[in-house]
């Protein structure tokens, strides 16, 4: 069984990362908006210091959904969602498996990103280390949670927006306390350690439903 | 070995394909489905795998199959209309994924390729295959991984005339080897003792 969990992982690895595979894509996305970003708001370096954090983490949060709405529907379209049915690994041990893939080729890339990219909004070094952390402990979350929208939209044509419909207002909390615990650490004035303990945990508790919720739809959606 | 249906029923959306079909196929035998286009031949072979299920009826596995392993669906390899195949991955790559997926290896590769007939195009990307190549590929996967109930929907589809004497060459092999095979199709196969069941209309004897 693990033997087919790392032939998935592989699999859906090189296909992200060849030609026409997207797994640039998201990091791509998350340069252009915080590029943009300080010449929309202009040339005013502490407002950019304050809302510095809470722009990477939009960034990131769209960055790491892009890809997803594909995810099990280019599988469903070339019949290979159905022979994964047909194995002896549990659904779930499959869908996690196309969901750390997934997260190696969108998701990592947005963790090592933000500190270059957190200069450009004149971040404190503290507040690069805890957005740099929050993104890594955070942005699994979101794939998590992301796969239950992407096996929704293997089942219907045009899923894409179901993906941010579905999975958008569940990753809520996942930004509230992620941008909470690097703005405490970019002020001093909180503590860093009780939001980033509430994002851990809602990190480990996406990472569980995520993909036993995205096996329950495509059982459910199968027809 | 031996397959068994029991009044197997298939309703698509308001339409009643097929109701009270039922199988029993014995290990070294093939079931020939047959029947006009739209007769529910494609829909049976979905409902066998596991991935659709029948409106009404039963469906098992009889002897030698231990009792955790009832489950036909993890026992069988279903060839559908689609060949399953990821275009930028080479031929190999293709087949060395299936065969780590599927599990119970049985024929490497290599083995595998030839006896379909691609043993030269191992490095070639799949984006790069012809339609028949492709569905010789799909056909390999047969071979990788050791089932012994072989779901076949209109096998020999795109194949020229070598790659069917080839097809009814490793199905052949498959039921001497006491394996069985349900197969949809509208033309003769030439792949050993058979068994017609025809959809749509009386069955034939």
């Amino acid at each position: 069984m693990r033997a087919a969990f790392l032939a998935l992982l592989r699999r859906d690895l090189a296909l992200a990362l060849r030609a026409g595979g997207g797994a640039g894509l998201g990091a791509v996305f998350f340069l252009a908006v915080v590029v943009v970003t300080p010449f929309a708001i202009g040339p005013d370096l502490v407002l950019l210091a304050r809302i510095g954090p809470a722009i990477l983490w939009i960034g990131a949060l769209l960055a790491a959904l892009i890809g997803l709405d594909r995810l099990f529907a280019v599988d469903g379209e070339d019949g290979s969602l159905d022979l994964l049915f047909m194995v002896e690994m549990p659904l779930e041990l499959t869908a996690a498996a196309k969901g750390l893939a997934h997260w190696l080729a969108t998701g990592l890339p947005l963790v090592l990103a933000a500190p270059v990219l957190a200069l450009l909004l004149n971040l404190p070094p503290a507040a690069i280390g805890a957005v740099t952390l929050t993104l890594l402990v955070g942005t699994p979350a979101i794939t998590g949670l992301g796969l239950i929208g992407a096996a929704f939209a293997a089942a219907f044509r045009r899923g894409g927006l179901l993906v941010a419909v579905v999975v958008l207002p569940l990753t809520i909390p996942v930004l509230i306390f992620a941008v909470a615990a690097t703005s405490a650490a970019a002020s001093g004035e909180a503590p860093f350690g009780t939001p980033f303990r509430v994002l851990l945990g809602l990190s480990l508790a996406a990472l569980v439903l995520g993909p036993v919720g995205a096996a329950a739809a495509l059982r459910a959606t199968r027809e | 070995m031996r397959l068994v249906a029991e009044g197997l029923s298939c309703v698509r959306g308001v339409r009643h394909l097929f109701s009270g079909v039922d199988v029993r196929l014995e290990s070294g035998r093939a079931l020939l489905v047959t029947g006009a286009n739209g007769a529910g031949k494609s829909s049976l072979l979905r409902i066998l795998a596991g991935l659709a299920e029948p409106a009404a009826g039963t469906l098992r596995l009889e002897g030698d199959v231990p009792a955790d392993e009832a489950l036909p669906a993890e026992r069988t390899h279903y060839l559908g209309h689609l060949d399953a195949l990821k275009a930028p991955l080479s031929v190999a790559e293709n087949l060395e994924f299936w065969r780590a997926v599927l599990g119970r290896p049985a024929r490497s590769v290599e083995a595998a390729l030839a006896e379909v007939g691609l043993a030269g195009l191992a490095r070639l990307p799949a984006a790069l295959l012809s339609a028949g190549q492709k569905r010789r590929l799909a056909l390999a996967r047969l071979l990788v991984a050791d089932r012994p109930l072989w779901l076949l929907d209109e096998p020999t589809a795109a194949l020229d005339t070598q790659g069917q004497a080839r097809f009814a060459a490793i199905a052949g092999a498959h039921l001497a080897a006491g394996g069985l095979i349900v197969a949809a199709t509208h033309v003769p196969l030439d792949i050993g003792p058979c068994d017609e069941l025809r959809l749509g209309g009386r069955p034939a004897s």
